[in-house]
């Protein structure tokens, strides 16, 4: 069943007066629970997509259907609240909040959903188990590696038990090692917990992990192989 | 979480928070040390004036205090001294028969404010006995004068000599008489220093042909704020077509407006010290919007509402202000106090020059939690408004173009 269904849809930016076509109708199924990396050259469209995805950007033509969402209808708040009940992100630069520990950063979502106290204390020591920083609760960002920042960034992005995780460039700033611990903890979210993962990347590592792998280039989906 | 987090930001840059901080301070500080310095000032001047003359509230024959004339005595019968009868805080009256006189001595001569009291009850009110400097107080059977210090110098008598007093009496009699000079005393307030020459009252109704008269009746309250409530008592109990009841501002509204004039003067330096501040707050501002405005958008991205996001951002800014207010209260404190404590006295040039204003040069701070609670809410006031901003930058934000750095 698809979950994703992206139909026609073009951005065009216009930043300085001089239109540039980010994305050229582009349709787009995804199943559930599929492992999909979005690949293409700088430029080519691959965040722009995601962002449309994620209801973060709105496209200048066509229609996006997510978990049976219609978002492109939906208004800023619908937005916000949509994001925040189906949608985990995980960012190139971890954009994890400073100024709170671990344990905060991934009990923080749930508090934008009002969880109970109990509740959210349990599933944050559960994700920080599963991504192995038990030992890392109560640090701060800034006294994590990369790799443990973006494993927090994960984590924080599963709390909310959300349908889909979008994840631009989650490994640009990480050591192989890191990348490949990463991987497996998203790779066995995506088997026991039928999450559905969207990647967008560069990186060969990611791309010979993923199920499927989407193409773009110019803002176009050039192709779509997926493997078994 | 939000007042956690706001807490925590606001130390995420310590200097730059320190900074804010310090410029708050100062302000604070400067503002409260001289909000209490003048504060105290005027409060040492309505204290020396008021307190110590005129009294809070006094009562005449209606008209009188427009038109001060010996001719609207009025009777003091038992009708006046049973008054204090009339509300608690009323402690006691003073009676005074007063009017001007030339005074002389020699070839001197000065117009001076010649008053008949009753001595027990004017001390009990004005501690006048207090203000003695050389010589006695009066008794109620004297015949005899008590002089203001400056009147002494100016006329260059001292205890045991005569001064002589002339004037005219009740309905255009002849007064002249000369007294023995018992004592003399000294005020704060220099023009009352200048002016005031006191006679017992029977010998004062006998030196203006008032005999049984006074010509003001002072109500002696142990506190200003009692004022309010003792007027109202006194305006029911006295017939409002003989007498008039009039507190303390009514009868020198010149002193309230005076005092007003110098708030006014005050508060323009406020206003520019506090846009300073206003300033150097609004550039932390836009810093700290500018350097977050990536976070911002990653917290709108992640499902935190703009409202809650603004709410955190707003109290920061706030708190930062409330830090900044309350570190300037607690340094305030022992500076005002210490000024409380050791009032600023002028002396020299500038001393002659605030007692030809009629000024005492003395400034004492006022140790007032009401001008430390002033600044705490024009800094409250000041960082509200200046946090409207980035509550704004975060409803108009695009959570995209924030983390593009757009």
């Amino acid at each position: 069943m698809s979950v994703i269904i992206a139909k026609g849809i073009s951005k065009t930016y216009d930043p300085d007066g001089m239109p540039v076509l980010a994305l050229q109708r582009i349709d787009l199924e995804i199943r559930e629970g599929e492992f999909t990396a979005i690949v293409g050259p700088s430029g080519s469209g691959k965040s722009t997509l995601l962002n449309i995805i994620g209801g973060l950007d709105k496209p200048s033509e066509g229609m996006v259907e997510v978990g049976g969402h219609m978002i492109t209808e939906l208004s800023d708040n619908e937005l916000i609240d949509f994001r925040k009940e189906h949608i985990g992100f995980v960012f190139q630069a971890y954009n994890l909040i400073p100024v709170l520990t671990a344990r905060e950063n991934v009990e923080f979502v749930m508090l934008l959903q009002q969880r109970p106290k109990a509740e959210r204390e349990a599933r944050t020591k559960e994700l920080l188990h599963a991504v192995g920083l038990d030992d890392k609760m109560d640090k701060r960002p800034g006294e994590l590696s990369g790799g443990q920042q973006q494993r927090v960034a994960v984590a924080r992005a599963l709390a909310p038990k959300p349908a889909f995780i979008l994840a631009d460039e989650p490994t640009a700033n990480l050591d192989t090692k890191s990348t490949e611990n990463l991987l497996d903890i998203m790779a066995e979210l995506n088997r026991e917990e039928k999450i559905t993962f969207i990647f967008s990347t560069h990186d060969q590592r990611v791309i010979n992990r993923a199920r499927r792998v989407i193409t773009l280039v110019d803002g176009a989906v050039a192709s779509d192989e997926k493997r078994d | 979480m939000l007042i956690k987090m706001a807490w925590r930001n606001i130390w995420r840059n310590k200097r730059r928070t320190l900074i804010t901080i310090a410029s708050i301070l100062f302000a604070v500080l400067l503002a409260s040390l001289m909000e209490s310095l003048q504060k105290g000032a005027w409060g040492h001047m309505i204290k020396n004036v008021v307190n110590y003359y005129f009294g809070y509230v006094q009562i005449h024959q209606k008209g009188y205090w427009d038109e001060q004339s010996i001719d609207k005595a009025f009777a003091l019968g038992d009708h006046l001294t049973a008054l204090p009868a009339a509300s608690s805080h009323i402690k006691g009256l003073a009676p005074r028969l007063e009017s001007f006189a030339l005074a002389s001595t020699g070839n001197n001569t000065v117009g001076v404010l010649v008053i008949g009291i009753d001595p027990q009850a004017e001390t009990r009110m004005t501690k006048l006995a207090e203000r003695l400097q050389r010589g006695n107080y009066l008794a109620p059977e004297d015949d005899a004068a008590l002089l203001a210090e400056g009147i002494a110098e100016r006329l260059k008598l001292d205890v045991g000599d005569t001064i002589i007093l002339v004037s005219q009496g009740y309905h255009g009699v002849n007064a002249a008489a000369k007294y023995p000079v018992k004592g003399i005393v000294r005020f704060g307030s220099p023009e009352l220093n200048k002016q005031m020459v006191y006679l017992p009252l029977l010998a004062a109704q006998r030196f203006y042909g008032a005999e049984g008269l006074v010509t003001s009746l002072a109500v002696n309250i142990a506190k200003e704020e009692h004022v309010p409530p003792v007027v109202r008592a006194l305006k029911r109990k006295l017939d409002p077509e003989h007498y008039e009841v009039m507190d303390w501002p009514e009868m020198m509204p010149d002193l309230l407006q005076a005092k007003a004039l110098d708030s006014a003067g005050n508060y323009i330096v406020y206003f520019i010290l506090y846009l300073v501040i206003a300033f150097g707050i609004l550039g932390t501002i836009l810093m700290m919007t500018k350097e977050r405005e990536y976070e911002f958008g990653v917290l709108v991205a992640i499902g935190m509402g703009r409202f809650a996001l603004g709410f955190m951002v707003w109290l920061e800014i706030i708190l930062l202000g409330m830090l900044g207010a309350l570190v300037g209260i607690a340094a305030s404190f022992p500076v005002v106090w210490y000024f409380y404590v050791n009032p600023i006295r002028f002396t020299g040039d500038y001393a002659g020059l605030l007692e030809k204003f009629g000024f005492e040069p003395i400034f004492p701070a006022a140790f007032n939690a009401q001008v430390f609670l002033t600044q705490a809410i024009i800094v409250l006031v000041l960082t509200s408004v200046l946090a409207i901003y980035p509550v704004f930058k975060i409803k108009r934000l695009e959570p995209v173009h924030a983390m593009r750095g757009d």
